[in-house]
């Protein structure tokens, strides 16, 4: 480990791309499984048993579903515009993982005494004896999340059908709307935190046995995040862009094989990225009892307060149909977005004079 | 290292900017000059201004870009196959050249010449660059800011009465 790149030892190249692979096959496998436990969870709630017959309980279902999706035939309509069929589900499915690497999902652990922070894009500085990471976190995951509109306007434009098109474009409209109210929701977050690092964010919601959490100090920012990412992200109730009994599957109609499956997976990815975000910036993140002595307990915490949004996902799709589209832009521009406006005025003046 | 890095990104810079004009599809040409901004994105992250990078990437690649995606898709343009030729291509590229050399001449002579300011690298790393933009913005240029978001406020309001027909 003597070795030296770049001014650092080697042990930091190595971490770092363990880092990568840990936080990719998180969330790889937790989109397998989500969809499993999407139809199981959703099964029981209405009384059914869900799949039962692939391996112990239909534990095997999503490898059968990969297999069946990969082996399906690939069909691109002849009039498509094909360059951008093709891109579309690759530009759909990125920023979901690449937010990931901002998110912080553990302390800081050591190893062969040097000292690693357990988020992707963060650095241990010896000189400076602290840690460093992307000091415009925040920042990051909007940008990224409005490029997520991309990956489903390209697919909706290319296909060159009438349901897709459509699809296409109430999904931009929808995410373009919402995208705004959930950016103003967190700003309240940050003028509280007087920072943009999501490391410093979740150092912030540490102590008092969780009562530092975001989610106290700011209910409704918490409660309008989660709703407005829900719908930025297509989630039921507001899974309009592919309601199925108006535009058959829309945006993804004309879509078949491996480029189904990967908007598929961009949807599942894309809800575990906002359960994440929304674990790190209200839930406390990877806080919990004893989660800074015992570094190995951060991480659990982490994932367990991401599955449980994850839970609370599935159990709203259970809950709630699905809204119309006019009720959709009516509770985004005038519901959700003057709120976040006066969430902020109302944190400034609080915050002014505490 | 870091050169290389800049090599790389100029390379895909500069082919996704030439696919911009050359590209026969519109849509295309948009995703190409998503491209572009993204390696300008990059630029400010090497040059230690992370805020500047994402804002670059939420107001550029997806705020502005999406409004001009959607034109085309609304207004249907689909690929043009007829292809003009004409003079203007000759009188484009003549000008295009002696820009370009007259480019190329100046930034060879032209030295940094203007005193370093007072924000390095380290103290940026330190203090975080979204915090001393926000201290100098509310503090010295304080009367621009104000300037700006007055006048942003009345581009909002003047869209909502030419939008609307009856207020």
């Amino acid at each position: 480990m003597g070795i030296e790149i770049l001014g650092l030892p080697m042990i930091y190249y190595i971490a770092m791309v363990a880092k990568v692979l840990v936080a990719f096959l998180f969330v790889l496998l937790t989109v397998a499984y989500a969809t499993y436990a999407e139809r199981k969870i959703i099964g029981h709630m209405q009384v059914r048993l869900g799949p039962m017959r692939t391996g112990w309980h239909g534990l095997l279902q999503p490898i059968a579903d990969g297999v069946k999706l990969f082996f399906k035939e690939e069909i691109i309509p002849s009039q498509a515009s094909t360059f951008a069929f093709l891109i579309a589900p690759l530009v759909a499915l990125i920023p979901a993982f690449i937010t990931f690497a901002v998110i912080p999902f553990g302390g800081t652990i050591e190893l062969f005494g040097y000292k690693i922070p357990l988020q992707v894009a963060a650095y241990y500085d010896t000189a400076a004896g602290q840690v460093f990471d992307v000091n415009v976190g925040v920042l990051y995951i909007l940008a990224m999340s409005s490029l997520g509109v991309y990956g489903i306007v390209l697919a909706g434009w290319s296909s060159n059908s009438k349901y897709s098109l459509m699809g296409g474009l109430r999904a931009s409209a929808q995410m373009i709307s919402y995208e705004l109210s959930a950016a103003l929701s967190i700003i309240a977050v940050f003028m509280l935190a007087g920072t943009l690092s999501l490391g410093k964010i979740v150092e912030l919601q540490s102590g008092f046995g969780g009562f530092e959490w975001y989610i106290f100090k700011q209910p409704l920012a918490a409660l309008m995040f989660f709703i407005c990412s829900l719908a930025e992200i297509n989630r039921t109730p507001f899974d309009l862009p592919e309601a199925e009994t108006e535009l058959v599957s829309g945006f993804c109609t004309e879509y078949s094989s491996m480029k189904y499956a990967m908007f598929f997976m961009a949807e599942y990815a894309n809800m575990i990225t906002v359960c994440a975000i929304t674990a790190t910036l209200f839930l406390g993140g990877w806080n919990g009892p004893f989660a800074v002595a015992v570094p190995i307990l951060g991480p659990i915490y982490f994932v367990a307060k991401v599955y449980f949004l994850i839970f609370l996902c599935m159990w709203i799709r259970a809950t709630v149909p699905r809204y119309r589209y006019d009720q959709l832009m009516h509770l985004g521009w005038k519901v959700f977005l003057p709120l976040a406006l006066v969430n902020i005025v109302v944190t400034g003046i609080i915050g002014y004079f505490i | 290292m870091e050169t290389l890095f800049f090599a790389i990104i100029s390379l895909m810079a500069i082919v996704s900017a030439i696919l911009v004009i050359t590209c026969k599809n519109p849509i295309n040409s948009a995703l190409a000059l998503i491209m572009t901004f993204f390696c300008l994105a990059t630029y400010y992250v090497m040059l230690d201004a992370p805020f500047m990078a994402a804002v670059q990437v939420m107001v550029y690649a997806g705020a502005i870009m999406v409004l001009i995606v959607f034109t085309i898709m609304l207004l249907n343009i689909r690929v043009n196959a007829t292809q003009k030729h004409s003079h203007k291509i000759a009188l484009g590229s003549i000008i295009g050249l002696f820009t370009l050399i007259n480019t190329v001449v100046l930034l060879f002579k032209s030295q940094p010449s203007s005193p370093v300011g007072p924000y390095t690298g380290e103290m940026i790393k330190s203090l975080g660059h979204s915090e001393l933009l926000g201290r100098d913005m509310f503090t010295t240029f304080l009367l621009p800011f104000e300037i700006t978001s007055i006048l942003l406020l009345v581009a909002i309001v003047g869209s909502v009465v030419l939008a609307k027909k009856k207020i």
